[in-house]
């Protein structure tokens, strides 16, 4: 029921803010789904899509971030045990 | 796919398990409030990467896991309702009433739809006036928004033939609930991360320093649970209570405010019962006042409530992280998804499910492990 899954928006389409939706494809699987939740989405951005509404657009700086302290405690561990 | 995949590499996973072993010098006991984390953990063997010392606690974050059986048998009351259309969730048409589960009853004649969004519902009403069109609308903060846009769009397009069913559950007072419990053992937290990424995690602040215990706002991929785990060890070998996010690509600390809003708008907090788990004061929602017209309790004549029947079931113990399911006499035995005593053996994030789908051999109570 929490789960949320990343999907990329290729259009947008409607002006009234509380039926305003997307195309967003799910690598490849395209679906329509609901922006009423997040008004300054736009295409070519990814959003996180629960039960047809997307909830945000994901941070792509943010996600890197995570992936390189991932990276990095990888070196400090191979550089061998604290002096 | 994109933001999933990278979050799976398991050379990442392997480093990240190694700085969590490094961090460990005594035992914690943390847990995972959402029961996507607890299926992540289960089948990624998370924790199984883990130190002994570090012991996972599976916690009530599957809101189908507690829904009392009175929405459940108030569901049924309105799916045998000649021209009413019960829509649902999937994993809620098989959780158990005080009598039988909204499959058994479509099986039986009564109009029952499975749904992945509310705005289907919307549809349905919006294309067949003739029929009163209820969502069953079950969920955490993660889903609140999307039901109180589903009810905003109704208005907007003047449905009378649409209303929601609520059964909905706030997370900060259950995990209130948990340290405030004489025997708990939780000494820090992953919080829902999909929960935050609608509430922010403002709220947690407070309940981290009344209880001294820290709160990682947490992801579901696993290098998200791994980074989680790692920020909360750090943490509680620090001994710093606070609130930490580890999900920033998702959650901000305001969270979102539209979703914010249409959930004040359309909801009030109320008290709720958890099934299970019993009465805690202001942890659900309530269609607000203004919008009684589209809640299905008005609508339906669904008199009083059962008792539920005693099958033996031990979910209340388990979402509290008090039991595990292999400790449960029935688990894999008289309880297997195909026949669930309770909702945690039946949910998609019931930590029962979880527990027989992933770990197959173990699975059966009181037996041995290879």
């Amino acid at each position: 029921m929490c789960l949320a899954i990343p999907g990329k928006i290729l259009s947008v389409d409607g002006d009234d803010p509380a039926f305003r939706s997307a195309r967003v494809s799910f690598d490849g699987v395209v679906k329509e789904v609901s922006l009423a939740l997040v008004p300054a989405a736009k295409t070519d951005d990814y959003v996180l899509v629960h039960v047809g509404f997307a909830l945000n657009v994901i941070d792509e700086e943010e996600a890197n971030r995570v992936l390189e302290d991932l990276r990095t405690l990888g070196e400090l561990a191979d550089a061998g045990p604290e002096p | 796919m994109r933001y999933v995949e990278e979050f799976r590499d398991p050379a990442a996973a392997r480093r990240a398990a190694g700085a969590i072993a490094k961090a460990v010098t005594r035992p914690w006991t943390i847990m995972e409030v959402c029961g996507g984390q607890t299926h992540a953990i289960v089948r990624f063997g998370i924790d199984r990467l883990l130190p002994e010392a570090l012991t996972l606690v599976h916690g009530p974050g599957c809101p189908v896991c507690v829904t009392p059986v009175s929405t459940i048998d108030a569901a049924l009351a309105i799916a045998a309702t000649p021209g009413a259309v019960l829509c649902s969730y999937g994993d809620m048409l098989r959780v158990p009433g005080s009598g039988d589960d909204l499959l058994s009853a479509r099986a039986a004649g009564a109009d029952v739809r499975m749904m992945y969004s509310p705005l289907d519902a919307v549809k349905l009403a919006r294309e067949n006036p003739g029929l009163q069109v209820v969502f069953l609308a079950v969920g955490f903060e993660t889903t609140a928004p999307a039901h109180a846009a589903a009810v905003l769009q109704a208005k907007a397009l003047g449905l009378e033939n649409f209303s929601l069913l609520t059964s909905h559950v706030l997370v900060p007072p259950a995990m209130e609930a948990i340290l405030g419990s004489e025997d708990n053992r939780v000494q820090g937290f992953l919080a829902a991360g999909h929960v935050c990424t609608v509430m922010g995690y403002r709220e947690y602040e407070p309940i981290a320093e009344r209880h001294a215990v820290p709160i990682v706002v947490t992801g579901f991929e696993p290098l998200d649970i791994l980074s989680g785990i790692l920020g909360c060890v750090q943490r509680l070998e620090a001994g710093e209570p606070v609130v930490d996010n580890a999900y920033a690509r998702a959650v901000r600390r305001d969270g979102n405010p539209e979703a914010r809003r249409v959930i004040q708008t359309v909801f009030r907090v109320s008290d709720r019962e958890w099934r299970g788990i019993g009465t805690i004061p202001s942890s659900g929602l309530d269609l607000h006042e203004a919008f009684a017209a589209y809640d299905a309790r008005g609508r339906f004549d669904l008199g009083e409530p059962e008792p539920e029947p005693d099958r033996g079931c031990i979910s209340g113990l388990v979402l509290q992280g008090r039991a595990r399911p292999a400790d449960c006499p029935a688990f894999g035995k008289e309880c297997t998804p195909d026949h669930p005593l309770g909702a945690t053996m039946v949910s998609a994030e019931g930590a029962c499910a979880a527990y027989y789908k992933y770990r197959g051999a173990e699975r059966v109570a009181g037996e041995e492990q290879a």
